[in-house]
């Protein structure tokens, strides 16, 4: 059982990398890792909005969406899967309110820290991607708490790394074509790279 | 008439969403080991940009500020839902394919960002040209991006055989690397550098100007 969630876990953060295998919430990742400091508290934000939104998700998919889940209330017959998507948006920007309106009242110093960048993980797509992977891949509610973390440690991880190396970065001497974005792409090409030689890794 | 010709045409090459405005990447990188596939994510995208900007577009004036982003959530993610189920209904072999990534233009923030920064401000029918617009800007790049990695890595253009591989008795050793994932990484960084080689006022300024060299002897 916990070995279960060990392994998830790990593919989760290393593996199946949000951001370097699967290249998703790639806009945020580009344009706010240009200094450590706040590449961080947008990580941490996404880390605690995907253990949430994950696993609520998972909830509204297997008692209100999938094919027969309406059977609790009387209505075996009825699919309504096809609602997903506009549910798990829904969710997560509703989520995303509530926990800016809590953290406004119960810890004003974070919510000073990652400031816009709340708003902004609604539309995140590494947000919306991992709740579609954890419907595609029918996790339960206990994987689904743990996929939602994992992947978001790995997303944080990536853009504070990528956030590392634009700081030294800025101190080289880049052709003029590929300075900023271009070699941003670049870089984040070897990194992933790099995150591939984990993928023959079984666990 | 011309102004129409400019937010049409706009945004391919001086004004392209993903290599100046940062918008829509994800996907880009995502999709693009195929040709075929990316051209069914190209006409998607450019539908659902081109109507919720249309739609956004006509309800603007109506809609409170604090609860836009909602609103154009609604219409965006609507709009979406009818793309994939006309997919899972006739590509049913490419919608598998493109697995999680049809549900995701629902944040692609092309669509989202063409929503605040245009169509908030413009009446519908220039609202939709610049969604085709950007549309267009969008597929020109995952094209271009897909070509390259279609070709070099398996030889062969929406599946038909252009430089015939090795194993099949031809000449051509296809490059594994194209058709993984960080190959799409280069190119587009690649075509970036291309695109602001000919659009030298596209370049980025320089953060720290180096001190040239000095001779310590």
């Amino acid at each position: 059982m916990i070995e279960d969630y060990l392994s998830l876990f790990v593919k989760a953060v290393f593996v199946e990398n949000m951001a370097l295998a699967f290249f998703l919430g790639m806009c945020t990742f580009l344009a706010i890792s240009k200094k450590v400091k706040t590449a961080i508290g947008l990580g941490i934000a996404v880390i605690a909005v995907l253990t949430i939104t994950v696993p609520v998700n998972n909830l509204i998919y297997t008692y209100l969406l999938a094919d027969g889940a309406l059977a609790w209330a009387g209505l075996p017959e009825v699919n309504l899967s096809f609602l997903g998507l506009i549910s798990y948006i829904g969710v997560i920007a509703a989520i995303v309110q509530i926990m800016e309106m809590l953290l406004d009242k119960y810890m004003p110093a974070l919510y000073n820290a990652l400031g816009v960048f709340l708003p902004l993980i609604t539309v995140n797509c590494a947000i919306m991607g991992a709740a579609l992977f954890m419907v595609e891949r029918d996790y339960n509610f206990g994987e689904s708490v743990v996929y939602g973390f994992g992947a978001g440690v790995g997303w944080a991880l990536a853009i504070a790394s990528l956030a590392g190396i634009r700081e030294k970065l800025k101190y080289s001497d880049v052709p003029a074509g590929l300075r900023g974005l271009g070699i941003t792409f670049v870089t984040v090409g070897l990194m992933s790279l790099g995150f591939m030689s984990f993928s023959g890794i079984q666990l | 008439m011309s102004k129409t010709r400019e937010i049409l045409l706009g945004p391919i090459f001086t004004n392209n969403p993903i290599a100046l405005q940062i918008l829509g990447v994800c996907s880009a990188l995502a999709v693009t080991s195929s040709l075929k596939v990316t051209l069914v994510m190209c006409i998607a995208l450019t539908v659902v940009t081109a109507f919720s900007n249309f739609f956004i577009s006509l309800i603007r004036n109506q809609v409170p500020s604090s609860i836009r982003i909602i609103v154009q959530m609604i219409i965006i993610a609507s709009l979406v839902i009818v793309v994939d189920q006309v997919l899972k209904a006739y590509a049913y072999e490419v919608s598998k394919q493109l697995s999680v990534f049809v549900g995701l233009i629902i944040t692609n923030c092309i669509v989202m960002g063409r929503a605040e920064a245009f169509a908030m401000q413009n009446p519908p029918v220039p609202s939709f040209f610049d969604g085709i617009g950007n549309g267009l800007g969008y597929s020109i790049v995952l094209l271009f991006v897909a070509t390259i990695r279609e070709l070099t890595g398996s030889g062969s253009l929406f599946g038909f055989e252009i430089l015939p591989l090795v194993t099949n008795g031809g000449w051509y050793y296809s490059n594994g690397l194209m058709l993984l994932p960080p190959s799409a990484f280069f190119v587009i960084g690649g075509f970036i550098w291309l695109l602001r080689n000919a659009k030298i006022d596209q370049v980025e300024a320089v953060e720290y100007k180096l001190a040239s060299h000095t001779n310590s002897n």
